[in-house]
């Protein structure tokens, strides 16, 4: 399935025209025009600072535009949408908390509204089948403070796909975990946009364990941004025009690196060679 | 009152006589009859409360507002108005300024620390200024739970049945706000707003349990019940449950035995509360050996 081909007609999930976004005076992007279709996936990259979290904030409709129009699946962005799953980075979770992981995807389903939300057979029917989606159902009565990192994030791509949406944000959801564990959740986001022709958009600060997948890259950096094909942006001559200095982007078989960003340290070492440090 | 001082006066002088004394038991328990009432509503309300205070972290706060509400409390008995009154306005200001100021923990703490001491340094000096019976003055920070009059028994029930109403309606999305704001928020939950909403309901709770368990002891009811039954269980409804039995069980357990005594009822509520917590600990620590979940997998990961 060519999903980087360009299928006419059919409509976007996300649409953005000629965004601005900007923290107090500091413009983080402007002039932006995104378009992400249905199955397609679209890595976000950047350094910390750089607007991809307010980019998400947008999209989720936290935050408005201060220019510009973004519509998700043509219409306008609000919160708590059913259309949007969400995946946000490992964390830990504090021990007082009497829910188990079962109880995490149920509140994806219908945590935002108001009431107590006992019962429901047929909810906790579908948090098993959610769970065992992601291969987490012996997961389910586990604590979620319990959870390691790995199961966590599992258990989360459940909660975000607990609506069936058609956009999924994934913000940062890699960081943190080891490489195994990077593998299995890429691969269930993968699974999941090659099953329902999910789109989706990957917030990451590395791009290589996500690199066989990406059909496009979003490089933010300084207020100015690139969108194109991973071989159109992630090169030395497009970064190192974005950055303003000499980036040097190096390809070594199925590995990107990039050397020399300025005071942005964690691009100078690749993830996958910290974890290859024994700790 | 008068009829228990009567009993009072023959008792038993040993110390144990006076921690235990279950004679004339039965002609006792109608004199506290409103206290009993009181004190299982006011367990209701605490134990469904406390599993909030856990979740969020918040038993410093609680203990900050509890010194609030004792200063609004004795500003009360000082101006002679209504105690009740007195406390509530002193915790929603303590509450909402918590609320309002700090959003992180460790702001938070800070501010609650630099509030607690100057509140119970009011509290003090206006009970310094009182001049009324001294039992007013000691019941505000160790309990008065007998002293119940029945319309404190009303406005303690009004005061119960908003909070529960309120717990009801926002436990849904305030579960998943205090587990976890970020996806919360993505999912459409108005966490901001929560904050500040819980606090105010936070507020009223402690406000009421500050007149009878008194501001020092408030967290024997309002923490430990919900900290208590997360060790044992991470079922959402257990929890409850458990929490609720707990708390209810303190209070009016602590005021059944201490009836025949001529203690304060505080140490009575504490006591029990504290070996359910001790017990939960126990029994959890057990189930954390054994793994917590009966797969075997999960057994494997945690040994």
């Amino acid at each position: 399935m060519s999903v980087d081909g360009r299928p006419g007609g059919e409509q976007p999930v996300l649409r953005l025209r000629d965004g601005k976004m900007s923290f107090g005076d500091r413009t983080l992007w402007s002039g932006l025009d995104l378009d992400v279709r249905a199955g397609e996936f679209l890595a976000v990259l950047g350094a910390n600072g750089s607007g991809k979290s307010t980019l998400l904030k947008a999209i989720l409709g936290l935050r408005r535009l201060d220019r510009g129009s973004l519509a998700i699946a043509g219409q306008q962005p609000r919160r708590g949408s059913a259309m949007i799953g969400y995946i946000p980075q490992e964390r830990r979770l504090a021990p007082p908390t009497p829910l188990r992981a079962r109880d995490l995807v149920r509140l994806g389903m219908d945590g935002q509204r108001w009431g107590p939300g006992w019962g429901g057979r047929a909810k906790s029917e579908r948090a098993r089948t959610l769970l065992d989606s992601v291969g987490a159902a012996h997961l389910a009565d586990k604590p979620v403070h319990l959870l390691s990192g790995g199961e966590q994030q599992r258990v989360r791509i459940a909660q975000a796909l607990a609506t069936d949406p058609r956009l999924l944000l994934c913000d940062e959801p890699l960081l943190s975990l080891d490489l195994n564990h990077q593998r299995a959740v890429v691969s269930l986001i993968q699974q999941r946009r090659r099953t329902h022709r999910t789109a989706v958009v990957f917030v990451t600060h590395e791009i290589n364990p996500v690199l066989p997948y990406v059909d496009r890259v979003l490089y933010l950096a300084d207020g100015r941004f690139r969108v194109g094909r991973v071989d159109e942006v992630m090169t030395s001559s497009s970064l190192s025009a974005l950055y303003g200095s000499t980036v040097e982007v190096l390809r070594r078989g199925d590995r990107i690196i990039v050397v020399g960003v300025p005071d942005h340290p964690e691009h100078t070492h690749d993830v996958d060679e910290r974890q290859a440090d024994p700790l | 009152m008068s009829a228990q001082v009567a009993v009072l006066a023959d008792r038993d002088s040993s110390w144990l006589g006076r921690i235990f004394d279950f004679s004339d038991y039965s002609q006792l328990v109608p004199l506290v009859h409103n206290s009993i009432i009181a004190g299982a509503v006011l367990g209701v309300v605490a134990g469904l409360i406390s599993v909030f205070v856990m979740m969020r972290d918040l038993p410093f706060a609680v203990h900050g507002i509890s010194e609030l509400s004792f200063a609004g409390a004795a500003l009360a008995l000082l101006l002679g108005v209504n105690v009740v009154i007195g406390s509530i306005a002193g915790s929603i200001i303590a509450a909402l300024a918590i609320g309002a100021l700090g959003i992180k923990a460790r702001e938070r703490n800070s501010i609650i620390g630099v509030l607690m001491p100057f509140g119970l340094g009011l509290g003090v000096l206006f009970l310094g200024l009182y001049n009324g019976r001294s039992a007013n003055k000691f019941g505000l920070l160790t309990g008065q739970i007998v002293a119940i009059d029945t319309p404190q028994l009303s406005s303690l029930i009004i005061v119960s049945i908003i909070v529960v109403l309120a717990l009801a309606v926002l436990w849904r999305p305030l579960s998943f706000a205090s587990l976890d704001a970020d996806v919360a928020a993505a999912r459409g939950v108005p966490v901001r707003l929560l904050s500040p909403i819980f606090m105010l309901v936070l507020g009223l709770t402690v406000a009421m349990s500050v007149q009878i368990v008194g501001a020092l002891l408030v967290l024997s009811i309002v923490c430990t019940p919900a900290a208590a039954a997360m060790r044992v269980t991470a079922s959402p409804t257990v929890t409850v449950v458990l929490s609720l039995v707990f708390a209810t069980g303190s209070v009016v357990g602590g005021i059944m035995l201490a009836l025949g005594s001529s203690l304060p009822i505080s140490p009575y509520i504490t006591t029990i509360s504290f070996c359910c917590y001790l017990a939960c600990r126990l029994i959890g620590a057990m189930r954390e050996r054994r793994g917590w979940t009966p797969a075997p997998r999960s057994t494997k990961e945690l040994a």
